[in-house]
């Protein structure tokens, strides 16, 4: 068996536009773009801005602060999830401006502890030697 | 060059069964209600010079044996149909073809014919693959109703209103002999149907089944040289907005329902009081009150008070969903055809549930996870100026 069959979960795979947000993440660090024109602020990555289409932009790293945007709790794990569940998926709105889909990790994922707009704060999950996935927990 | 009355729906039918159909295939699906549809118009398949489907027209035309003067093959989910007939209404009202067959079937539940789903443990370098399906979303349950919390938040929207869609809807199937689900339910069976993923219980879901829809379109001026009556198409809209949901510009409104809606308005030329009857593509619970909103019924938050207080149940203001909807009719993954099915036979005045005197009919569709939409005003009343 593999180590990826092993893991059981999707795994991600970079494209030239996105391959920097990865390089940064497996360094445990989150980095996002901002538009040096009209100064927008995105996620995911491009290679141009999704305001005014311009393509000079800037990498730069987010503080890793957030606050829950919303989320569902999942009955029904995904493949590899199967001793997550029942396991939250939700938004993280950035400080920044831009919002990411994520895990909330480090507490029970029920609606009585997952409060909208409760702070987060980024956290880096190795789950393959040279895989590693960002995700959030309680600030 | 507007298309308000410049092209008609002059054959539809479903599949001659829906539900379970385990020994058809989804090409099969296809072909069967493309001849029901056929027969419908009184037509044979040598008057057929245009075909539009998700599925690769090459298939479906080299099955029934004709070379098509005009195809689409816009796959952008669960609207598609909509803006199939879209684009064939353009293509008939600007000779690039005479009569289209708008064609659909789905073994979304059976799965016969159909590519396998892939597991865990796999690269994906697509956007959903990179940004989302590494969180553990297993389809559209769980994923669609993202905002729903957000939008809950915002609005005051309650989850008792949430729940209040299913309970309306099923005062409609309660009297569709071909839905799959048509015993009235109450709210309070809603939150005891189980949990599958959070706010959404079991009976705020699509049903998952096989089934299938075609449409005849011709220009309008043709319409009376069939024996049906004339179902014309006086507005249409489509748009997309994102490729994953955590994307959309506001996880509390759908721009492309609101970019879609609002064209196919302007181009109709009639405004929400001359609608007597709506569909909303309603895959789960959240979609009519976003529905209502973006369209324009309702104002801001309102949506789930007004299906709560029975407004679009029957007797009400606004009928919607009349077949039950995706969530007690039918639903084999991309619903849109259902819900233009269902207009026409409203429209038509053939429907198993009908509203009566309806002459006007709004439907709007959704595909993927609010990735695209798609809007039309469908119509009995002869053009005039
Ligand atoms: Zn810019």
């Amino acid at each position: 068996m593999t180590q990826e069959q092993e893991y059981g979960k999707m795994i991600p795979e970079p494209v030239p536009e996105t391959a920097y947000f990865w390089e940064k993440v497996r360094e445990h660090e989150l980095w996002i773009q901002k538009c040096t024109d009209c100064d927008h602020v995105f996620h995911y990555p491009r290679f141009h801005c999704p305001k005014c289409t311009s393509s000079n932009l800037d990498w730069f790293q987010a503080s890793g602060k957030g606050t829950l945007y919303t989320y569902m709790i999942n009955h029904r794990p995904a493949p590899g999830f199967q001793d997550e569940a029942p396991y939250a998926i939700a938004v993280v709105q950035l400080e920044e401006g831009p919002r990411m889909m994520t895990n909330i990790v480090g507490i029970e994922n029920t609606p009585e502890n997952l409060v909208l707009d409760m702070a987060l704060e980024v956290t880096f999950d190795d789950v393959l030697p040279d895989v590693t996935i960002p995700k959030w927990k309680p600030a | 060059m507007s298309l308000r009355y410049k092209a008609a729906i002059v054959g539809a039918s479903e599949t001659t069964e829906i539900g379970v159909l385990p020994e058809t295939s989804e090409t099969q699906l296809h072909i069967d209600s493309a001849v029901n549809a056929m027969n419908n118009a009184g037509i044979g398949v040598d008057q057929i010079d245009g075909i539009a489907s998700t599925m690769n027209p090459a298939i479906l035309s080299n099955y029934l044996g004709i070379v098509p003067k005009w195809i689409d093959n816009t796959s952008v989910g669960g609207t598609s149909f909509l803006i199939h007939v879209r684009h064939a209404a353009a293509a008939v009202a600007s000779g690039l073809c005479e009569t289209v067959l708008c064609a659909m079937g789905e073994s979304g539940r059976s799965r016969v014919g159909v590519a396998r789903r892939g597991g865990g443990g796999q690269l994906d370098n697509s956007y959903p693959g990179q940004f989302e399906s590494i969180y553990g979303p297993l389809g559209p349950p769980t994923l669609f109703g993202m905002g729903v919390l957000r939008f809950m938040k915002e609005t005051g929207t309650t989850l008792e209103q949430l729940a209040s869609v299913a309970v309306a809807q099923r005062k409609w199937s309660n009297k569709v002999p071909r839905a799959m689900f048509g015993d009235l339910i109450t709210v309070d069976d809603v939150f005891n149907s189980r949990m599958i993923s959070y706010p959404f219980n079991l009976f705020m879901c699509c049903l998952v089944t096989d089934g299938g829809g075609s449409l005849i379109i011709t220009s309008a001026d043709r319409a009376k040289d069939f024996p049906t009556t004339p179902v014309y198409i006086m507005g249409t809209g489509e748009s997309v907005e994102t490729p994953i949901v955590s994307q959309m510009y506001d996880m509390t409104h759908s721009a492309a329902f609101q970019t879609s809606s609002k064209k196919a308005f302007e181009e109709s030329g009639v405004s929400h009081d001359d609608i007597d009857h709506l569909m909303v593509y309603d895959a789960f619970a959240h979609l009519p009150i976003y529905g209502l909103e973006d369209l324009g019924f309702v104002g801001r938050g309102e949506g789930g008070a007004f299906i709560e207080e029975g407004n679009t149940s029957p007797g009400g203001k606004l009928p919607m969903n009349t077949n039950g909807g995706g969530l007690s009719y039918t639903h084999s993954g991309m619903y849109g055809m259902y819900a233009i099915q269902e207009a026409v036979r409203q429209v038509r005045g053939e429907a198993a549930h009908q509203v009566e005197g309806v002459k006007t009919s709004f439907v709007q569709g959704v595909g993927g996870m609010f990735m695209a939409a798609g809007s039309l005003v469908l119509t009995n009343e002869e053009p005039h100026d």
